[in-house]
Formats: C-alpha cells, structure tokens, sequence
C-alpha cells in the first residue's frame, strides 16, 4: 500500500490530497490513478510534474516498497 | 544554520535580535523580509502549500551551497505557509558573513532562488476567486542571473 501525496493544482483537481492506493511500482500507481480519474492520470503524466518517492525526487520507473511515501509535484511556484 | 516552515505570523525583528545574538568574529549581517501583496485589493489572502519535510531539505541544499559559494558564517530562513493576509511577512532570511559584500550577495541570491525554485505552491484569493500563481519571466530571469557568474 503506498501513501499518495498530491500538491498544488493536483490536489484541486481531484479534490483529494492523501490517499493509499495498492501498486508495486511507480507504472501501476499511475494505471490504478488514471483507471479511478483519467482526468488525473493525464495531468499526473503531464509537463513539468515531478514525482517524489519517500521525498526523494525520481525520474522514470520506481518500485515501491511497502508504505512508500509517492507525491505528485506540480511546476514549483517559489515562495 | 537553520530553515523552518511556520503556519503562524512572525515577528522579523525578534529574529533578526535572535541572529545577531552572541557574535564575536561577525562583521556584517544581511537581513531580508519578504512582505504579502494586497495588489490593489485583488488579493485578499495568499495561500503558501509546502511538503513538509521535502521543502526544507531542499531549501537546505541552497543554503548548503550558499554557504560554501559566499563563505558565510550562518544562515537562518524562516517561511510563512497556509493562508496568509496582506502585510504579514512570508519570508525571512539572515545571513552572517565576516564582511558585508557577502552577507549582502548571499542574501540576494537566496532570494532569487526561493522566489522561482523552491518547492512552494503559491494560491492568490481575492474577490474574482482563486488561482495558482506560476513565478514570474522576472523571477527566472533574476534566478539565472547567478548560473552565469
């Protein structure tokens, strides 16, 4: 079970910020997001997002441990 | 060194009282406050979200190569988060060098890098409503002002 964080205009979107959600990888996260909101799959997937696991920042594919931590970052605004 | 998120006001001179406490070998000390905006009353509360844990590690690495770029003694930055009114402050930030040159840079340079950078999501409310603020062409352009150097 991983612990889903979403940020800024994410978290708007799909009107929830905290959610645990069964996936082994950072690819079936994705699939079981875009199966429950494809509205928010496209968005997740989209330009300048960036993916923290266990608040480390990753590009591409991740495995996920038992209760990773997976945040999904909107372009930064700054202070 | 020390970085921290706060979701309650502030008080800008009982920290910078607090920085310069105790300092023998510190010749100059650069402070900067960062005020909220009621942009001509279009903006009634800005709202700062932050992930706690995260956007201090990375404001700390910043901080880290500031240090080490300007030679400083010591850093302190405090940042606002939740909703925050017009007036309040929403950012802090001291540095403490042997010489001011430093202070003064490293100051300006931290700024620049939480203004376009650092992991905050950044929401005006106002009267026509809500709505996600990007930074500014001004923000990047001051931010890359320092890559070139």
């Amino acid at each position: 079970m991983a612990r889903v964080l979403l940020f800024g205009r994410l978290a708007d979107q799909a009107g929830w910020r905290d959610r645990r959600i069964e996936a082994d990888d950072l690819a079936g996260l994705r699939a079981a997001l875009a199966a429950a909101d494809p509205e928010l799959g496209e968005a997740l997937a989209g330009p300048g997002v960036q993916v923290a696991v266990d608040k480390v920042l990753v590009r591409g594919e991740a495995v996920l441990t038992a209760g990773a931590e997976v945040a999904f970052l909107p372009p930064m605004s700054g202070g | 060194m020390s970085v921290s998120l706060t979701d309650r006001p502030f008080e800008p001179g009982a920290l910078v009282t607090a920085f310069c406490a105790g300092r023998e070998e510190t010749g100059a000390v650069a402070t900067f406050v960062g005020l909220a905006r009621a942009e001509k009353g279009r903006a009634t509360v800005l709202e700062l979200e932050a992930y706690p844990g995260f956007t201090e590690a990375a404001i700390g690495e910043i901080v880290d190569a500031a240090m080490r770029r300007f030679g400083l003694q010591d850093v302190v930055i405090v940042h606002r988060v939740g909703r925050i009114a017009p007036g309040e402050a929403i950012v802090f930030v001291a540095t403490a060098a042997g010489h001011r040159r430093e202070a003064f840079e490293a100051c300006d340079f931290l700024m620049d890098y939480l203004k376009s950078r650092a992991p905050f999501w950044k929401k005006e409310h106002g009267p026509g409503g809500a709505r996600w603020i990007e930074p500014t062409d001004r923000d990047r352009t001051d931010a890359t002002r320092w890559d070139q150097e």
